[in-house]
């Protein structure tokens, strides 16, 4: 059964269409890799599909609910949770810091003005698991500023996760990373698979076809094609647009 | 960080101990107008202390927090003029208003950000101060002299400059130590996270504004409780309360003690206001020398005077 | 009741036309330099002070105009190298504090060198009379003449950002700041042109209305604070919006104070009117602010919330 299912999704930047009448389904518990040449429009479609921007027109339902109009936060609340391409994280923080801080999000209110939330073992515990998940749990004292990049981007799957989301959107994950990097995140990604329904955008097609259920293909903002990794590979349509093939 | 936590433990026995301590040494010397001094600074601590809640914790440049004082000061006025001389009261009306003022004028200023955050604050600032201005029946642009300061239980202790002088530094200690409650706590992470990365914020399922918000009406209702302080050491309310060059003041000192630790706060407004008091001593013209060691100190250390006493707060 | 409008009217536009003065070159150094200068308001003042001092040493307002312009454009120059130059790439906090600190020093020396006590000068022999407008209602030639070069400015401006090369620069640079590098202008030399361009606008207004005003060491608050609302209700970095901005403020402020307690009267008592109208006249074009704000946060032609 689908749980994020989206309908005719536009938005132009003036005459330049970047999301063009765009249908997607993501069946709940797959991993469902969206590909496609740069210029595409992915990581403007996980920018709407996020609330972090609007859309011109179209239907965005997650778990049954529209979440058109909805903000980001509020589809956060809602079990959609995302990282970015260009990590987003809280380099003042702790490493544990910015991962409470996500959980705390999530557990009860933060209009709480007198307990002191660094000893709060309920949210330290919970964010310590997520740190755990991702290979982070000896760096949650460092300063999160002065981790290296990979481990940047371990954080911020970390955050992700500690928002408890049904559906987890990936822009990017390995964006940057070396190859021992990078293969532990793809690791931290399979262990994922199941739990957690994802969307992944990723340029590395080796890890592409190694985690992905099903993959969509994403070309000047249209979805030419959806399936499994091998009838993807296989399509012409596919490989003419994309992988470059006559 | 436990480490900075003891030593900020340290030094707020320090500051809070000296400060207590001041009236005796006043009296061994012979010197009273030592208390009225000190009064004035307690007042000015507390304004910066809430300045420092949401510019240094939340990162919000407030350049109009001497609204707030001047909110505060004109309840004691108004309320006196009215028969009503209970601190209580006083206190009550003063950070009602100001957090009234607070919310509608946050509301507005939050939905920018930046330079036009500083300038619209700023604004607003002045439109009180022109309200004030224009209010004739508390003598306009003169202001109006208060015949006695506040009473508590029908009682005239604070006209005692020592006992208005301990019930400010006990009003101080109670709001640097609910500062310290509010900014270790569920809140104050969300509002320094907000302030390191609102759009991180938000990816977590938080919407900044309405933290901020909170922090602003909160800061501008204990900036009134300075302001109230302040008309009873002065005896007297103006709009010159509310001028723009206070505001000034009061960012200059935050920032002088280091922003985002409450404690620099406290000790950069003893300090602004003695090298304002020590350099008048020389010269009517104490500004220009003020302002050019503002102007040196900012060029001349290597981040900026922000950089030169980088907060710690978390 | 007409005649009496329209005199306001002509008021408010001149106090409209003295804002744009100010907020033209302001709204540029927010917009393309991210850069808060709150010591703008000074520079009119000093303006204001140089007039009277040269037009003392000429014997003519018309050669003290012609000396404050070169003097406040120089004045410009030299706080962009000894200060501004400094700050553009440091937080907001610290250009706060710094031009804080100059506004403090620069009014000191002013009040230094002229004392506290308000100055005055007269207009030009050949400006002072009046000319009547309609029926017996007469208006001062004097400033009819501000307001005249005031829009002289304004097209002034517009003609230069809109047909010249660092025109087209500025237009760049206001609404998107890296294009400007990206069109390989020299940055730096933009932005000292601006800085000192603007300042000269800042000494012309206040050496123009010098024989209308008291010239006094706050006068540059209450304008430059007036500028601020200007520029958040045009929207920052924009010159027409600043045009518009000053124009709207200069009118709702002065028919606000005018008319708002004969207004009030139709339903308040006249004692009650007069009182009420006081108060909430200097406080309408704050409101007028965080009505427009509320509906538009980037101000009116602003590009960037």
């Amino acid at each position: 059964m689908s749980l994020l299912s989206v309908r005719g999704l536009r938005k132009s930047y003036g005459a330049l269409k970047v999301t063009d009448d765009l249908d997607l389904e993501v069946t709940e518990g797959e991993l469902h890799a969206i590909i496609g040449p740069n210029g595409a429009g992915k990581s403007t479609l996980i920018a709407q599909l996020s609330g972090q921007a609007g859309s011109d027109a179209g239907s965005v339902r997650f778990a049954g609910a529209e979440m058109m109009g909805r903000p980001m936060p509020a589809r956060v609340r809602a079990g959609m949770s995302r990282s970015f391409q260009i990590t987003s994280i809280l380099p003042g923080f702790t490493v544990l810091q910015n991962v409470a801080t996500a959980v705390q999000a999530h557990s009860g209110s933060s209009f709480r003005f007198f307990a002191p939330v660094a000893r709060d073992a309920d949210l330290n515990a919970q964010a310590l698991e997520a740190l755990s998940r991702v290979g982070l749990a000896d760096r949650a004292q460092t300063r999160a500023g002065s981790l290296s990049h990979g481990e940047k981007r371990a954080l911020e799957l970390a955050i992700a996760l500690a928002t408890r989301p049904r559906l987890l959107l990936l822009d990017e994950p390995l964006a940057g990373t070396s190859g021992a990097e990078a293969e532990r995140l793809v690791q931290v990604m399979a262990g994922l698979k199941g739990q957690v329904t994802l969307v992944l955008i990723e340029h590395d097609m080796d890890a592409v076809f190694a985690l992905a259920d099903r993959v969509s293909v994403l070309v000047y903002g249209r979805i030419i094609a959806t399936g499994t990794p091998d009838q993807v590979r296989a399509d012409p349509a596919v490989r003419a647009a994309y992988l470059g093939d006559a | 960080m436990t480490r900075w936590l003891m030593r900020r433990r340290v030094a707020a026995w320090l500051i809070f101990g000296g400060f207590a301590a001041l009236p005796l040494i006043a009296a061994l010397t012979g010197d009273p107008y030592l208390v009225v001094v000190a009064t004035r600074i307690l007042a000015f601590a507390m304004a910066a202390l809430a300045l420092d809640l949401i510019l240094g914790y939340g990162g919000m440049v407030s350049f109009g927090h001497a609204a707030y004082l001047g909110i505060g000061a004109y309840a004691v006025a108004i309320l006196s003029r009215a028969g009503i001389t209970d601190l209580g009261a006083h206190l009550g009306a003063a950070v009602i208003a100001g957090a009234a003022f607070a919310l509608v004028t946050g509301a507005i200023s939050l939905r920018t950000r930046g330079i036009y955050f500083i300038m619209i604050t700023l604004a607003f600032a002045q439109m009180a101060y022109f309200f004030f201005v224009s209010l004739s029946a508390y003598g306009g642009d003169d202001g109006v002299t208060l015949t006695t300061r506040s009473t508590v239980l029908g009682q005239d202790w604070l006209a005692d400059d020592r006992v208005l002088y301990y019930a400010a530094l006990a009003m101080l200690l109670g709001l640097y130590l609910l500062c310290v409650a509010i900014t270790g706590s569920r809140f104050g992470r969300v509002l320094t996270g907000a302030r390191e990365n609102p759009l991180r914020m938000q990816a977590v399922g938080f919407t900044p504004f309405r933290f901020q918000l909170t922090a602003f009406v909160i800061s501008g209702a204990m900036t009134a409780i300075a302001g109230v302080i302040l008309a009873n050491q002065a005896s007297f309310v103006s709009p010159s309360y509310m001028n723009w060059h206070r505001s000034g003041e009061l960012v200059v000192m935050v920032v002088l003690g280091g922003i985002g630790n409450l404690l620099g706060a406290i000790a950069g407004a003893t300090l602004a206001l003695l090298l304002e008091e020590w350099l008048a001593l020389f010269t009517e013209h104490w500004r220009l020398i003020f302002g050019t060691l503002l102007i040196l100190v900012v060029l001349f250390s290597r981040d900026g005077l922000t950089g030169l006493f980088k907060g710690r707060g978390k | 009741m007409t005649s009496l409008f329209l005199l306001q009217l002509l008021n408010g536009v001149q106090l409209g036309v003295l804002l744009f003065l100010i907020a033209a070159g302001l709204t540029l150094v927010f917009g393309i330099m991210d850069f808060v200068n709150l010591a703008h308001g000074v520079i009119y003042m000093v303006g204001a002070y140089l007039v009277v001092m040269f037009a003392g040493m000429t014997g003519s307002y018309g050669l003290g105009l012609l000396l404050t312009l070169p003097a406040t454009l120089v004045i410009g120059l030299v706080l962009e190298a000894l200060i501004f130059r400094r700050l553009y790439d440091r937080p907001h906090l610290d250009q706060v504090l710094a031009t804080f600190g100059l506004v403090m020093v620069v009014t000191e020396l002013v009040k230094i060198i002229w004392g506290q006590s308000p100055l005055s000068i007269l207009p030009p022999d050949a400006l002072s009379g009046s000319v009547p407008l309609v029926g017996a209602l007469r208006y001062p030639v004097f400033r009819l003449v501000v307001i005249g070069a005031g829009l002289a400015v304004a097209v002034g401006l517009w003609l230069v950002i809109t047909r010249t090369r660092i025109g087209m620069q500025l237009r760049a640079g206001a609404s998107n700041r890296a294009m400007v590098g990206a069109l390989g202008v020299d940055i730096g030399r933009l932005f000292t042109v601006i800085f000192a361009f603007g300042a000269m606008l800042a000494g012309f207004a206040g050496a123009m209305v010098a024989p209308i005003l008291s010239v006094d060491p706050g006068m540059g608050e209450s304008v430059l604070i007036l500028a601020f609302v200007v520029i958040v209700i045009g929207g920052i970095g924009s010159v027409k919006g600043a045009f518009a901005g000053a124009l709207l403020v200069g009118i709702v402020d002065t028919l606000g104070r005018s008319f708002g307690p004969i207004i009030l009267r139709a339903v308040m008592e006249p004692s009650a009117a007069a009182q009420t109208g006081r108060v909430l006249a200097p406080m309408l074009v704050y409101v007028l602010m965080a009505a427009i704000l509320a509906a538009r946060p980037q101000g009116l032609f602003g590009a960037r919330p």
